[in-house]
């Protein structure tokens, strides 16, 4: 069975429409790259999968339950959570309160506030620290951690690159095998191309709204990414 | 001597109006939602009281065991079944369905109770007072709900930060869409916030009720004393409502003291200076709430 597939998925921002007929299947374990050019609708994908566009159309299975239709709040106790993208850490809670609020679901499974702050040592002496006063890197990680207090089943990473250093990019994604290990099916939605084929198993590129190219990084050149990622 | 003993009075007034502003300010922190009916719901707390007071032969205070429940329970109705409904964007229509709602509310108790001035009685606990030297008398009953204003806003304090309720509120304030994603319910957590403020609102109906007497068209002045107690304290703040409800109690008493005829000028005169100033409030917050 797969863990997520959706089927002729199609996203709408009131008269406009953002998705076309996507039909995406993702199998447990997998890290899925979407990528894509600025509007091509790698993040109204996400949004759409967790629950935070309203006006979709299509279906959207997780483990073979039907979620289209749900809300945020009822999808994330099935066991999608998702790092949203400019990270949108509560501004009003230091770091430990975010991570804390990130398990509200409160599902089981390996990740707790002991196993993040071993993922990312430097949140735990900074945990009494305002989130938003942490530098880029830092926030990201709180990000990341407050996804996976919920014990997610699929991790969504919306852009966790956008913002940062490379040095600190590097930090941040070499986090993400540890996630895999950890249970974790993950799907990135990434700008920057060489980061995404690295990481991944497989990928997906949206050109306005539709999937352009799909495959495993090694069997696709770079001449066809460049075709299927601007059109030309 | 008598100035000290008017600012004594001004600050122990300052707790009333304090109850009356911090459900106000609660639910502006939380949700964003200004409702022009909260002075109604003093008024209607009150007379929910009075019928409570009257029908079981219960003394005040002790009805607060009844009312505080029952209009907690009517606030979480009234979020889930209508409030949460007007949230958005738009500031506009939460104000204009609770100006709406302060209308109803006012005729509907006017129809039931008529237009006649109602008091609760407290018995001998409203006119006994504590004698300090100087002839500065303090009334048990003011002495009372300042205390009250004070237990009530160090307890808000605390559930907004130092409780999973309170981060939830925090975070809900920050940012719906993404406290949607860590699976927490925005209309059950807006409607816990109106179910807190309204047993707030439910406090401060009875005491006004001991204090003063009260009929279906006082509602909109409450609203006004607690709007300017929030806006003088800083929006937000629980601790700043507190210090505004003060100060807004110390100019109508001084006020007052220098010509009788001035007390609600003087408070109104103090609220608009500040705005003047630090339209933010004297205490503006320190964090978003």
């Amino acid at each position: 069975m797969s863990m997520l597939e959706t089927r002729k998925l199609e996203s709408f921002y009131g008269d406009f429409q953002a998705l076309f007929g996507l039909d995406v299947t993702i199998s447990p374990g997998e890290t899925v790259a979407i990528i894509g050019a600025n509007g091509a609708g790698k993040s109204t994908f996400l949004r759409s999968l967790c629950g935070l566009m309203t006006e979709t159309r299509g279906e959207i299975f997780f483990e073979g339950q039907k979620i289209s239709g749900r809300r945020a709040n009822q999808i994330v106790r099935l066991g999608i959570a998702m790092v949203p993208e400019g990270r949108r850490l509560f501004q009003s809670l230091n770091v430990e309160e975010n991570l804390l609020l990130g398990g509200y679901a409160k599902r089981s499974g390996p990740w707790s506030l002991d196993s993040v702050y071993k993922l990312f040592p430097m949140l735990k002496e900074r945990r009494q620290t305002m989130a938003t006063d942490l530098s880029g890197g830092q926030q990201q990680m709180v990000a990341i951690g407050r996804a996976l207090m919920s014990n997610p089943r699929l991790l969504l990473c919306d852009e966790l690159s956008l913002g940062l250093a490379p040095i600190v990019i590097k930090d941040i994604y070499a986090a993400l095998p540890e996630i895999s290990r950890e249970g974790s099916t993950v799907i990135i939605v990434e700008q920057d191309i060489n980061q995404a084929m690295a990481v991944s198993d497989r990928l997906y590129c949206l050109q306005e709204g539709r999937i352009s190219l799909q495959g495993p990084p090694g069997s696709l050149t770079r001449d066809r990414i460049s075709q299927a990622y601007f059109g030309m | 001597m008598e100035w000290i003993s008017t600012i004594i009075q001004g600050v122990l007034l300052g707790g009333l109006y304090a109850l009356f502003a911090t459900g106000l300010s609660l639910i502006f922190g939380v949700m964003r939602l200004v409702n022009i009916a909260h002075g109604d719901f003093i008024v209607l707390a009150a007379f929910v009281a009075l019928g409570i007071v009257s029908g079981l032969g219960l003394h005040p205070f002790t009805s607060l065991v009844i009312v505080i429940p029952l209009m907690a329970a009517l606030g979480y109705v009234l979020q889930r079944g209508l409030l949460n409904q007007t949230l958005g964007r738009d500031i506009l229509p939460p104000l204009l369905v609770t100006f709406g709602l302060s209308i109803i509310l006012e005729n509907v108790l006017l129809e039931i109770f008529s237009a006649d001035s109602q008091r609760l009685q407290a018995g001998p606990l409203e006119t006994a007072s504590l004698s300090l030297p100087g002839d500065i008398a303090i009334g048990y009953f003011p002495l009372l709900i300042f205390v009250s204003a004070v237990v009530v806003i160090a307890g808000l304090q605390f559930v907004l930060f130092h409780t999973e309720l309170g981060r939830l509120f925090r975070a809900t304030s920050d940012d719906q869409e993404t406290a949607q994603l860590m699976g927490i319910d925005n209309h059950h957590v807006f409607a816990l916030a109106m179910a807190i403020a309204f047993g707030v609102v439910a406090v401060a109906g009875v005491f006004m009720a001991i204090r003063t007497n009260f009929d279906p068209s006082v509602g909109p002045a409450r609203l006004i004393y607690a709007f300017e107690a929030v806006i003088i304290g800083g929006l937000g703040s629980p601790w700043g409502t507190l210090a505004g409800g003060v100060i807004l109690g110390v100019s109508q008493a001084v006020g007052a003291k220098i010509n009788p005829g001035w007390q609600i000028l003087a408070g109104h005169v103090v609220f608009l200076a500040v705005l003047v100033v630090r339209p933010r409030g004297l205490f503006e917050k320190v964090q978003d709430l």
